[in-house]
């Protein structure tokens, strides 16, 4: 079995963002990008899967810029097996929207006929968590989304789901589309060996026409800004004093 | 001229710098207020080394190391120099002298040292024997084939963990218009050897956990299976191996100057004085800038002087530029993040007491700034006959 993962170039969870003067997005000019953390933890699992004889073959997707090669070439120092970059624009400040992604990866599945997709469940830079879920419709597949735990055995898969309430365990037919959270493992990190290995795999570079997707945005940004700055609190004497701030607040 | 890492260097160092911040990070404050590292904690952080394929990653290929180029091995103990010198020793970079074992000392001493089986130490300096290596007192005389060894060596880190010592003797000594000047030997010594003791030295200021040893040889005897290198050939072997242990200093220098800027950058975007931001000061925004100026001049000496390294070219003075600039940078970087964090600075809630105490040591081992300054000076004046 193939598993394809789709990841992502975000900018790193360490760095503080910056809204642009204009509004427009965030500042991404010299700042440091990392693959999108949840995407690690899928790749992590692609590779686990294949450690355990459940898989063939492992295939890094990332739809975006040029720059997304290093991205994929961590994922193939990580352990996948071949890359294959789609560059959809070559501005790093154009997000390519999900329903884009989905279609470009549905191109990709067409050609490969993997038989698992596993996402992350969002990428940490805007959030969206939908390209999975868009992916499972355009293909008819079954999808388990928020994964914690996944087992996969034979034509079904096992999978347990964070979700409001608690845990969720659902059973889907293979091919399935995955979503991973935060808690399904802890990524490794890439061995010097793998590292050296990394440049030396498959990485095919496409762009999103050969697949037949247009790739220009049908959203548009009207505005970013940061969050407002929390108001500083203040410090009581006492419970009294605690419970009449609190009914001067209103809120008991 | 191209000043970009390649994808394999980026690599290298998020890796490294990841495993600093998750594996290394979390256990400084408890290795610094006990003094020690626990002998659990230091074998696993080693076998996960050895997982990642980086233990002895300064070593060739051919004996089971990763075979990096100075310039990566550099950037690995740029990264490194940011965590903990007690834990990151676990992150085993053995003597690359050890490259100079012959017929069985491989299998006794080098390959188990590369698959992190053994741990080693070097062992140079004595009480009167400092910046003077050759006046080193500790000796062997031949006795029946074989060499009995008397004398001290002092500051041997890394004493605690080693199986084995590299230890510089003298074994004779040759009149020159100068005046007498002593041969030199590097021995191999088992931990254990009659004769032989190791044990804990001083209290240091800097790196503490990371313990200096005290060796005492009284008429211990070793075979010439024992002898590195050629006999009296001791300076031969240390030029040819030791000569780069400099920049693993500032490269440690420079990477520890990094982690130590993030603090002073962060807590002068965040401290309010005056009702506002310190950095809005220009005498604490300028030192800012000055501090990253000096980082970066200092990383790219440094990294230059590993450069030259693996294109074959002269570097000697290069590189004692690197050390002498990168370590003295690392004294002010973390003297000024100490004075913008004012009296909390002092306090050990913060690691920037540590980072300065740490920095101190920089600029005396591994050839002492004067000493630097020396080498820079002689490497001009020589040609000049001056």
């Amino acid at each position: 079995m193939k598993v394809i993962v789709p990841v992502k170039r975000v900018i790193d969870y360490n760095v503080k963002v910056r809204v642009k003067a204009d509004g427009s997005g965030v500042d991404l000019a010299n700042v440091k990008m990392s693959m999108n953390p949840f995407d690690e933890i899928a790749v992590e699992q692609a590779i686990r899967l294949k450690e355990a004889g459940k898989a063939d073959e492992v295939i890094a997707v990332s739809v975006g810029v040029k720059q997304a090669q290093e991205t994929l070439r961590t994922a193939l120092a990580m352990g996948a097996d071949r890359a294959i970059l789609v560059i959809a624009s070559d501005d790093v400040h154009t997000d390519i929207e999900p329903l884009t992604v989905a279609k470009i990866l549905k191109g990709i599945i067409d050609e490969e006929q993997p038989g698992l997709v596993l996402c992350g469940k969002q990428a940490i830079d805007n959030d969206m968590n939908a390209t999975g879920q868009m992916l499972s419709a355009l293909m008819g597949w079954s999808q388990a989304t928020f994964a914690s735990e996944l087992d996969i055995d034979g034509d079904s898969a096992t999978v347990t789901r964070e979700v409001d309430g608690g845990l969720q365990t659902i059973k889907v037919n293979m091919p399935t589309v995955v979503t991973v959270d935060l808690r399904l493992n802890e990524p490794r990190y890439a061995s010097l060996p793998n590292i050296m290995k990394a440049k030396k795999k498959p990485l095919d570079e496409k762009t999103a026409a050969d697949y037949g997707v247009d790739a220009s945005p049908r959203l548009e940004i009207v505005n970013t800004v940061e969050p407002a700055a929390r108001a500083a609190g203040i410090k009581v004497g006492s419970v009294d004093e605690l419970i009449e701030k609190l009914k001067e607040a209103g809120a008991v | 001229m191209q000043f970009g890492l390649s994808e394999e260097q980026n690599m290298i160092v998020d890796t490294v710098r990841s495993f600093v911040e998750n594996e290394i990070y979390p256990y400084e404050s408890e290795v610094e207020q006990s003094g020690q590292v626990p002998h659990e904690l230091g074998e696993a952080l080693k076998q996960k080394v050895i997982d990642l394929g980086f233990y002895a990653c300064n070593f060739p290929e051919e004996v089971g190391g990763a075979g990096l180029s100075h310039l990566d091995f550099t950037l690995v103990e740029r990264e490194l120099g940011r965590g903990s010198m007690a834990l990151t020793h676990f992150f085993g970079r053995p003597q690359n002298i050890l490259m100079a074992c012959e017929g069985d000392q491989r299998e006794r001493y080098l390959l188990p040292a590369v698959r992190g089986e053994k741990m080693d130490a070097l062992a140079m300096t004595e009480p009167e024997a400092g910046s003077d290596v050759r006046g080193m007192k500790c000796s062997a005389m031949r006795s029946g084939g074989d060499w009995i060894i008397n004398g001290s060596k002092h500051f041997i880190s890394g004493g605690e963990h080693a199986d084995f010592f590299i230890v510089f003797v003298a074994t004779g000594e040759d009149q020159t218009p100068k005046g007498p000047k002593k041969r030199i030997t590097a021995f191999l010594v088992d931990r254990g050897t009659p004769g032989f003791e190791a044990r804990e030295g001083y209290k240091s200021v800097s790196h503490r956990g990371y313990k200096n040893y005290v060796l005492d040889f009284t008429d211990c005897r070793l075979p010439d299976a024992q002898v590195l290198g050629e006999v009296d050939g001791g300076f031969a072997v240390m030029n040819e191996w030791l000569y780069a242990t400099r920049l693993t200093v500032a490269a440690f220098s420079v990477g520890r100057a990094r982690r130590c800027f993030d603090y002073a950058l962060n807590y002068a975007a965040e401290r309010k004085q005056f009702g506002q931001q310190i950095s809005k000061f220009q005498g604490v925004s300028f030192q800012i800038a000055d501090m990253i100026t000096e980082i970066d001049a200092a990383d790219w000496l440094t990294l230059s002087g590993a450069w030259r390294l693996d294109q074959g070219l002269p570097a000697n003075r290069e590189i004692a530029s690197a050390k002498l600039y990168a370590t003295e940078m690392l004294a002010r970087v973390t003297d000024t993040t100490l004075q913008i964090h004012g009296g909390m600075g002092l306090m050990d809630d913060y690691p920037i007491e540590r980072f300065w105490r740490d920095a101190r040591v920089e600029r005396i081992w591994d050839g002492t700034s004067e000493i630097q300054r020396h080498i820079i000076s002689r490497d001009l004046f020589r040609p000049l006959g001056a």
